[in-house]
């Protein structure tokens, strides 16, 4: 493992040498470092392209690391992993992709994970992409995430992108049997000419299922994103989306929600604000002694904190 | 030492020109001054010229005999003026804690910045993680403030309409902060305040009308033609919001 992939997953996994637990670290499309515990079984895919992870009924208080890194200049790479997590299991997953290009040709990943989560099983998933270098061509990632929940189950999703990716699109699905529960929490920051696209749908089934999906995001200099979310309210359930962005320079955000409630008990609500900064926040934090370019940053970190 | 020399403010431009300020002179040397008088007086336009929110049309500012007319906000904070809002700001994702750390202007302990709160009436450990935002009601975000204001522990404060928008009991609460501050602070601490309690405890009264000093004095000698005068007919002071006239 060399300094700049040491730096990566220190930045995307807060990883300073190998993790403890089970864990998969893949660096230039090949598997680098592979550990299955008791109870987290990771089997790579034959055709090389991903791993499938199977988590034992009733695992508790185990991790699974399963970073990815692109070092190397034009790597393009589309993975697949899978993960089946057993009935009352409650674990957490730390994955993230960090890329690092300083030529000309194109880096980027692609990942599709899936996550099938069993009853009462209990997931939290954190994801975190960055990228480093002046290269050129581009980093680009199109992380899709499939999540599909059983009675009485939740998942936590944090997802964060606050620097270094030219180009995401990034995809969410899921779906809730009853009771079910999912919690998404998505902070990204844009910056030059950088365009992000976050897509969110859940299809809320099951009686007494709940789904939260809360978006921060900061858009500066030319950079744009677009905020969809889609919920669907096929039974009763509550759902709730919120979309907060913070424009600076010549940013631009679009928020598009679509709320669809098919069943008469569904409880749907969405929430959108996109604006500068607040003068009057600026303000205060300048009346406590801080520069303006002071506050605006104190503003922005709290805000993605 | 705060002082005013011939201020003035307008606000707008030709026909829609107005002035809410007219060659103000005062000087703020007394641990405890409170402005008060009508609303449109130009009570909080006085009160944000000194922290330098507002800009003068006309006249200097001196702090310590330095003239601070030209200086941003955030330089006149740094040598000592601080504000305390009207209506507190909120943040996402700011935390309680955090903006007691940035007042303080150093890294402090979870114990000092609890101390603070503490002081202000606030039980910290309920308080101290949460976001300065709009969960919080306006007398937990005045007191808050108030915190904030103590965490800086400059030379000059000014605290614009500290009983706004609060119940009854968070005004009680907020009179004994004052009359805390005022008990065991020597710094100068300026109050916009349209409250009888809050004006009781000040060494001095400063009237604004019409954007000029009518009275100045005592509390003894002003309470007597602001209850008499101002206020009597609208019996202001039985209720926490005070009178509005």
């Amino acid at each position: 493992m060399d300094k700049i992939t040491e730096g990566l997953l220190a930045e995307i996994a807060d990883l300073h040498g190998i993790p403890t637990g089970a864990y998969n670290i893949r660096e230039n499309s090949r598997s680098i470092g592979r550990s299955s515990t008791a109870n987290i079984e990771i089997i790579p895919r034959e055709a090389g392209d991903g791993i499938t992870v199977r988590i034992l009924p009733g695992t508790r208080n185990e991790s699974l690391h399963i970073p990815v890194v692109i070092s190397k200049v034009g790597v393009s790479e589309s993975v697949i992993n899978d993960f089946y997590i057993g009935e009352g299991a409650d674990v957490t997953i730390i994955a993230g992709c960090g890329i690092h290009n300083c030529g000309t040709g194109l880096s980027q990943h692609d990942g599709v994970h899936t996550f099938y989560v069993g009853k009462n099983a209990h997931v939290r998933y954190v994801e975190k992409h960055y990228g480093e270098g002046d290269g050129s061509a581009g980093r680009v990632m199109n992380p899709t995430t499939v999540v599909h929940i059983e009675e009485g189950g939740s998942m936590e999703i944090e997802t964060t992108q606050i620097k270094g990716i030219d180009s995401t699109k990034r995809t969410t699905r899921a779906d809730l049997a009853a009771g079910a529960s999912i919690n998404i929490r998505e902070k990204i920051m844009t910056h030059g000419v950088q365009q992000a696209e976050t897509d969110f749908s859940v299809d809320m089934n099951g009686e007494g299922c709940s789904a939260n999906v809360v978006s921060r995001s900061v858009a500066k200099e030319h950079s744009g994103q677009i905020f969809r979310s889609r919920m669907n309210g096929n039974a009763a359930c509550h759902g709730h989306t919120e979309c907060d962005a913070i424009l600076m320079d010549d940013g631009h955000v679009t928020a598009i929600p679509e709320l669809t409630a098919n069943c008469i008990d569904a409880s749907l609500i969405h929430e959108a604000a996109i604006g500068k900064i607040a003068g009057e926040q600026l303000i205060k934090l300048m009346t406590l002694g801080l520069s303006e370019a002071e506050a605006e940053e104190q503003i922005v970190s709290g805000f993605l904190k | 030492m705060v002082e005013l020399i011939d201020l003035s403010f307008s606000a707008g431009e030709g026909e829609e020109k107005k002035e809410i300020l007219r060659d103000v002179s005062l000087r703020f040397d007394d641990r405890l001054t409170a402005i008060t008088g009508p609303n449109g007086g130009g009570k909080s336009t006085l009160a944000k010229l000194i922290a330098g929110i507002l800009v003068p049309t006309g006249g200097r500012i001196l702090l310590d005999g330095e003239d601070i007319t030209a200086l941003s906000v955030t330089e006149r904070a740094r040598r000592g003026i601080s504000f305390a809002f009207q209506t507190p700001v909120r943040f996402k994702g700011i935390t309680v804690r955090d903006l007691i750390m940035l007042a303080s202007g150093k890294k402090i302990g979870m114990a000092e910045a609890c101390d603070y709160l503490s002081e202000v009436g606030l039980c910290a450990r309920d308080y101290i993680n949460r976001e300065v935002n709009a969960s919080l009601s306006g007398g937990e975000l005045k007191r808050i403030e108030i915190a904030t204001i103590l965490a800086r522990g400059t030379s000059f404060s000014v605290f614009d309409e500290p009983e706004a928008g609060i119940d009854l009991w968070s005004f009680q609460n907020l009179i004994r902060v004052f009359e805390k501050i005022h008990r065991e602070k020597q710094d100068s601490v300026l109050i916009i305040s349209h409250q009888e309690r809050i004006l009781n405890i000040a060494d001095r009264i400063v009237v604004l009308a019409g954007g000029e000093v009518v009275n100045d004095g005592t509390p003894e000698k002003i309470m007597p033609t602001l209850t008499g005068k101002v206020v009597s007919s609208c019996r202001p002071f039985e209720k926490a919001g005070g009178y509005h006239g």
